[in-house]
């Protein structure tokens, strides 16, 4: 491993993780979709902020759109407000048209300078190793990293600060506010710092990326756990996670960094979404399945159970009568009929199905007896 | 200079074409658009045109032509498996839609990059142009790409008309339209495939993040002026029409003005527009209202004191 590609590996994991640390919470407020409208509008902060000052590099671009992070949240705010349009359109109307004016702008006044829409967009981590930051001729390591390691700092330190009111009004708003939390105070900082973090992050990977980041591994999270310290934690380890396996990725194939480690985002939350213990996909059928033998396990033991002794037992307890008796098609009976026997609820005897002690017990307690 | 316009918008091959295919556009996204708006789906646009960029680049890759039929086939299968997954994440887990949307949105697009950076180190320059769905580049559209998308455009807009009654159904009241047996999921998925070729069309004249304003604004519009699902659906096919025409005549005549942000911006005026000044609905009638009202009931009060 060459040192660029250690310090790209160490840019990669920072911005997943800032990124991935505010996402838990615009997940679980059901605000995902802000993260996508603030990455594309803080292109308008950055434009005015250039058109200012006359340079890309200065600190006021930075706090610029970081402001009109805020201010999409605002217009978003007073949209919904007006009870004309429902959240979900005003988060479609805002966004573009800020955008939209960003990208006229910079056709207008900024062309020959590298402010096109694509680097926004798609941005390229590629690049962070080739900006450094020097102070009196030492070369400190890329300039990135100072950004996001300050992002995070800010990001764990409001979360850690603020856990307790993050925490009840992301779950309870009205008791809240009831209990004088001043939660709309606290989402507009909160919304703030999502704005910085998506700023100092879309430098390094480009808007859609952000969300990527911001979004996936938090879900993911949110699928694997129930308390909101474990889905924190959980977030930033599958966060530095993807950062690492899409580097390896981008690198193996010679492809788009922050493109990659999206996809592994997207990848492992697949995974999730299908293996997660208690709540995957496949965990959840196969619960299932079995809750459906072993019912069926209880209503064979009834229905032997109810001819025991009685004339017609020779008959009701073969195998092929049960199947037609009990419509069971013959693979579900077979899985039955060998869930009974391994939990020794029935035993066989030349072709014919028998209670054991334990099934017969087991018969009575369903009949409630 | 409004002769010259008019000169140009019936004589001048580029701005004829560019015009033709965002009114189009507009028209075919604003009458999807509504549903989508009405079901509070407004983002699902947001998401399908990102999603289709892998869509884009895999077609390319499987047939090496960029023919616009082949690249929205494409786009419009990777659209409609996006929304798919969508559905399925919202229905199978405790996950809530918008986390759904924001997370097919920017994987499918950090995949779509995956593949476009790979085919771009290819030594041939076959696969040039292919980001113009990305940012969209009206003033690239010949008319050939304007036929495809007028048929494309009226294949929906004859199956809205065609399923007008279920898709009415769907968005109002889902529920009952089970209760009649009708098949609710197919008619869902029915709809989405057709705001998937409504986007997916739309994708290289405005590009990716202008398509899903398409989608919402001139439904908005239109929501504001009326109660009835035909006349706004009517509406919103109108304004997006008059949104693309009038954007990309602007942009026409305009130096540095690009043809998508334009017709963007001008939906989001016919917006604001509406909800300010739309009767019944609008903020100036309910102002107007609301003073009439504290005037009524305070000269009532002067009644009952004296």
């Amino acid at each position: 491993m060459s040192w660029v590609e250690v310090e790209l590996q160490m840019v990669a994991v920072i911005v997943a993780v800032t990124c991935a640390l505010p996402g838990v919470f615009l997940v679980l407020r059901r605000m995902a979709l802000m993260s996508d409208a603030i990455t594309h509008t803080v292109l308008l902060g950055i434009v005015l902020g250039f058109l200012y000052t006359g340079t890309i590099e200065s600190p006021v671009l930075m706090i610029g759109a970081a402001l009109t992070g805020v201010l999409t949240v605002a217009l978003v705010e007073v949209l919904v407000r007006t009870r004309l349009v429902r959240q979900d359109a005003s988060i479609g109307l805002v966004f573009p048209a800020l955008f939209s004016i960003a990208v006229i702008l910079i056709n207008r006044y900024a062309g020959n300078v590298h402010l096109d829409t694509d680097a926004v967009l798609l941005g390229e981590i590629a690049f962070a190793p080739f900006r450094r930051l020097e102070i009196g001729g030492v070369d400190l390591g890329p300039r990135t990293l100072y950004v996001m390691g300050t992002v995070l700092l800010l990001n764990v330190g409001f979360i850690t600060l603020f856990y307790k009111e993050l925490k009840l009004s992301t779950f309870d708003a009205q008791l809240a506010a009831a209990l004088g939390f001043a939660p709309a105070a606290l989402h507009y900082a909160f919304m703030s710092l999502v704005s910085v973090t998506a700023v100092g992050a879309f430098d390094a990977v480009g808007s859609i990326l952000v969300v990527a980041l911001m979004i996936a591994p938090p879900a993911a999270a949110y699928l694997l756990s129930d308390s909101l310290r474990n889905v924190l934690l959980l977030s930033v380890l599958l966060a530095a996670a993807c950062a690492v396996a899409g580097f390896w990725l981008a690198w193996l194939i010679d492809a788009s960094i922050a493109g990659s480690m999206a996809s592994m985002a997207g990848i492992m939350f697949v995974l999730v979404l299908l293996f997660a213990p208690a709540r995957g996909l496949v965990p959840i059928a196969v619960r299932r399945r079995r809750q459906q033998v072993s019912f069926a396990g209880v209503m064979l033991t009834i229905h032997l159970l109810q001819h025991e002794g009685t004339p017609q037992a020779e008959e009701e307890s073969r195998e092929a009568h049960l199947r037609h008796h009990l419509r069971w098609p013959g693979a579900f009976a077979r899985r039955v009929l060998r869930y009974a026997e391994t939990s020794r609820l029935i035993r066989r005897s030349d072709g014919r199905l028998l209670l054991t002690d334990s099934g017969r017990s087991v018969a009575r307690q369903a009949l409630g007896g | 200079m409004f002769p010259q316009i008019f000169h140009d918008l019936l004589f001048d091959y580029t701005v004829r074409t560019v015009a033709l295919g965002a009114g189009v556009l507009g028209m075919v996204s604003g009458a999807l658009g509504s549903f989508a708006v009405l079901r509070r789906q407004s983002l699902l646009g947001d998401a399908i045109s990102h999603a289709a960029l892998p869509g884009i680049v895999i077609a390319f890759m499987l047939t090496g032509s960029k023919a616009p039929i082949v690249l929205v086939l494409g786009a419009a299968i990777a659209g409609w498996l996006g929304t798919l997954l969508v559905m399925t994440i919202v229905a199978r887990t405790r996950l809530p839609e918008d986390s759904a949307l924001g997370i097919v949105l920017s994987v499918f697009f950090g995949f779509g990059l995956v593949l476009l950076t790979f085919v771009q180190q290819q030594p041939d320059a076959a696969q040039a142009g292919l980001d113009r769905f990305l940012f969209g580049q009206a003033a690239t559209l010949l008319a050939s790409d304007v036929v495809v998308l007028v048929t494309l455009g009226a294949v929906a807009l004859f199956a809205v008309w065609l399923f007008w009654k279920e898709f009415k159904l769907l968005s109002f009241d889902r529920d009952f339209g089970v209760s009649l047996g009708y098949r609710m999921q197919v008619v869902d998925v029915l709809l989405t495939t057709f705001l998937v070729l409504a986007i997916v069309i739309g994708l290289q004249t405005v590009g990716v993040v202008l398509m899903s304003a398409m989608v919402v604004a001139p439904a908005a519009a239109a929501r504001q002026w009326t109660d009835s699902l035909r006349t706004m659906v009517i509406g919103a096919a109108l304004f997006g029409a008059l949104a693309g025409v009038v954007g990309a005549v602007a942009s026409a005549v305009t130096p540095n003005l690009p043809t998508g942000p334009s017709v963007v911006l001008t939906a989001s005026a016919l917006v604001l527009v509406s909800i300010t000044f739309a009767p019944h609905r609008g903020l100036v009638w309910n102002w107007i209202r609301h003073r009439r009202n504290t005037e009524r009931i305070v000269s009532r009060a002067r009644v009952v004191s004296e």
